[in-house]
């Protein structure tokens, strides 16, 4: 049976070219406006309006019991896909019909008052999200359980630990029965071992023939919970259907970020008088037909630049900085003496070696192993995809990197 | 599974069960306003004390000043002190009343981008710390009568009527606001302000028997048109008796205007609560 049908639905929204740093117009705005136009002077310094479309067009349908994963870029339209079918904001146009009750659980702890206590808060959360009274008071002792907050119950939430906080949240909205549940990023927040409890209750709560709508980043989760998926690009649902299938195509299109740069001559190329560089590239060695780096790929990272000057002492120093910004390795060739015209390296890193993420290279050409004549600051950024065989776990994988070293287990006595 | 309901998401349509939903959440309603309550006096020593000493200094301060240096007079048989209490006590609560549901929408703010419900229901569940406060504040007015050996006449079974009436009136501009709260922020600046105007642009610190007596004034017509003078004076007839001044006519524009604002503000309010997650 088919409990959601999305026809055709857009949601538009216009930008504010001049305003854009503000976030709501005073009256006074509205009023000068008014009057410029009045006097017929609006014309030339009308604020500039975008059209910005959120979403256009999309249509799918959504039987019982499916557990949908949406995935997409930041700004794709999946946030706003959840809004509308959740009734929080009307789209422009288009049209969807749901059957059952839907409860949409867009931000954890929606609600919470840091003043309340837990108790209270369980309360005030639960009939937010459309629990009965009754309903509530059923579910309470399992939701402090599935928190662990008991000691804290009497305490105003603000003085809960950022851990404490989502855990309760979470614990609210798993106790929730309704037909269709709507999650969006929850698993963004909290360790390891808390999301790991939750996908086990999102399973749950799918294995008794609820549907689920999943937004995540996190496609591991994604892969291992939801049947279909939907991939949305530019507002625009690009592929629906097998989540393998999709999650890969949708991993092939992100993985072309900044693999390779190529200056003709040495005029165009990044440098100096001394030093000019010709071409930075990313080479990785695909596994399994895959169109994208995952952590088990190895990758070969090819530098080439002029040296202008007669003879020079040089040597290559490559940094290896995770996407937020910690430094994870900086490795140096041996320092040469190099005749003028074309110098090239190559360094190799290993699969199963970084762990999944992005990353960016920064590469530096160093004078006598002493003075940096050049540095290229962002020269190349990939992205690292998770990939798991044999585990049945699927949160974030801890670490800057994974490396398989060797670890052996033995049963080293049996007891009789 | 039993499919309890289906819904149809379209532009400009609105839940079409709306008033039902409304219903429903009426849990919701109750729990909404019990936070209020209960956040309201945290953190403070005297708690809801405050609500007792705020009318009480009030009145102090203005007995002082009218009665005192200016030779201002209750209507005849009325102790002034009474009469100031009598009017401040309503103008509290719809001013107290107005302010919150002019500031429900922007307050919840977190509710409005993160879920669904009928949004009349913050409006609504807003106004019971107002309640709380007039409860309070007419337990302080009936100790003073006692000492001023005041009784109350027939008319005080006509109070739930006035209270209700000063709800609505509060719903009818407060709803409107809170809508234009939400685009435009001008509005929490102009509120304060608005409240201070009304304060003495209504029969509180004097009777409108000063009014009457001179008739032929140009702002007289001006002055009867705020709906709240006729509710004050209907309020003070109600508590302290005939003695107290009441133009009874005035009530029916009063009530008239007031159905007109209420019917208008809410299907603006309904019209525009869409779209405040676009622009909250």
């Amino acid at each position: 049976m088919q409990v959601i049908i999305a026809e055709d639905i857009s949601k538009k929204y216009i930008i504010d070219h001049q305003k854009a740093a503000r976030k709501s117009h005073t009256l006074r705005d509205t009023f000068s406006e008014k009057i410029k136009h009045f006097f017929g002077k609006g014309e030339q310094d009308e604020v500039e309006q975008e059209e910005f479309w959120a979403l256009r067009d999309v249509n799918f349908t959504v039987n019982q019991g499916d557990r949908v994963g949406i995935i997409g870029h930041n700004g794709a339209g999946k946030s706003t896909l959840l809004k509308i079918l959740s009734k929080i904001t009307e789209p422009t146009g288009g049209k969807v019909k749901i059957k059952g009750r839907v409860a949409s659980l867009l931000e954890v702890g929606t609600g919470f008052h840091p003043e309340l206590t837990g108790r209270e808060n369980i309360f005030l959360n639960g009939a937010i999200l459309g629990m009965k009274r009754q309903e509530i008071k059923n579910a309470f002792d399992s939701i402090v359980d599935f928190a662990g907050v008991e000691k804290f119950l009497d305490t105003p939430v603000k003085r809960y630990s950022s851990g404490m906080y989502v855990r309760l949240g979470f614990a609210i909205s798993a106790h929730l029965s309704p037909e269709i549940l709507i999650i969006d990023e929850v698993l963004a927040v909290g360790d390891a071992d808390f999301q790991k409890k939750c996908l086990g209750k999102m399973r749950d709560v799918s294995e008794s023939g609820r549907t689920i709508l999943f937004v995540s980043h996190n496609l591991a989760a994604v892969k291992s919970l939801c049947n279909r998926a939907f991939y949305f690009e530019h507002g625009k649902l690009k592929m629906q259907g097998d989540t393998t299938h999709v999650v890969n195509n949708y991993l092939s299109h992100v993985a072309k970020t900044n693999l390779q740069h190529f200056w003709e001559t040495p005029e165009e190329g990044p440098g100096t008088d001394e030093i000019r560089f010709r071409s930075v590239k990313i080479d990785p060695e695909y596994q399994d037909s895959k169109l994208y780096i995952d952590v088990r790929t190895p990758v070969r990272v090819h530098i080439e630049f002029w040296n202008l000057a007669d003879r020079a002492d040089l040597n290559l120093s490559l940094h290896l900085y995770a996407f937020t910004g910690e430094c994870i390795f900086n490795v140096g060739t041996a320092s040469q003496s190099f005749e003028k015209g074309l110098v090239s390296a190559t360094l190799e890193v290993p699969g199963n070696f970084l762990n999944d993420g992005s990353y960016v290279i920064s590469i530096m050409v160093v004078k006598d192993t002493s003075t940096v004549l050049f540095q290229l600051p962002d020269a190349l950024s990939f992205e690292v995809e998770d990939h798991r065989e044999g585990v049945t776990w699927y949160g974030k994988w801890p670490g800057y990197v994974r490396p398989q070293l060797n670890f052996q287990i033995s049963q080293s006595e049996v007891l009789v | 599974m039993a499919y309890s309901d289906e819904i149809v998401i379209e532009a400009g349509h609105g839940a079409k069960n709306y008033w039902r939903d409304l219903w429903k959440n009426r849990e919701l309603l109750w729990i909404l306003s019990r936070r209020d309550l209960s956040v309201r006096y945290k953190q403070t020593v005297i708690g809801a004390g405050w609500a007792v000493i705020r009318p009480f200094a009030t009145m102090a301060v203005m007995v002082f000043v009218f009665s005192m240096v200016g030779k201002f007079r209750g209507d005849a048989g009325i102790p002034y002190p009474l009469m100031v209490l009598a009017g401040i006590t309503i103008w509290n609560f719809f001013s107290s009343t107005f302010t919150q549901i002019s500031h429900s929408i922007l307050l919840n703010s977190n509710l409005v981008t993160k879920t669904y419900f009928p949004r009349l229901i913050m409006p609504l569940s807003s106004v019971v710390v107002g309640f709380v406060d007039f409860f309070i504040s007419i337990a302080l007015f009936a100790l003073i009568s006692v000492w001023f050996r005041h009784t109350p006449g027939w008319q005080i079974i006509l109070f739930p009527a006035f209270l209700v009436l000063t709800l609505l009136a509060s719903l009818a501009f407060g709803l409107i606001f809170a809508v234009m709260n939400v685009r435009f922020r001008d509005i929490a600046q102009l509120i304060p302000f608005l409240v201070q105007i009304g304060f003495y642009a209504c029969p509180i610190a004097y009777s409108s028997s000063l009014v009457e007596a001179n008739h032929d004034v140009w702002w007289y017509d001006l002055y009867y048109l705020n709906p709240m003078v006729s509710i004050i004076d209907g309020f003070k007839w109600c508590l302290l008796g005939d003695g107290a001044f009441f133009k009874v006519s005035s009530l029916y524009s009063t009530m008239g205007l007031i159905a007109v604002m209420l019917t208008i503000s809410i299907y603006y309010f309904r019209k525009e609560e869409n779209s405040f997650v676009d622009y909250i």
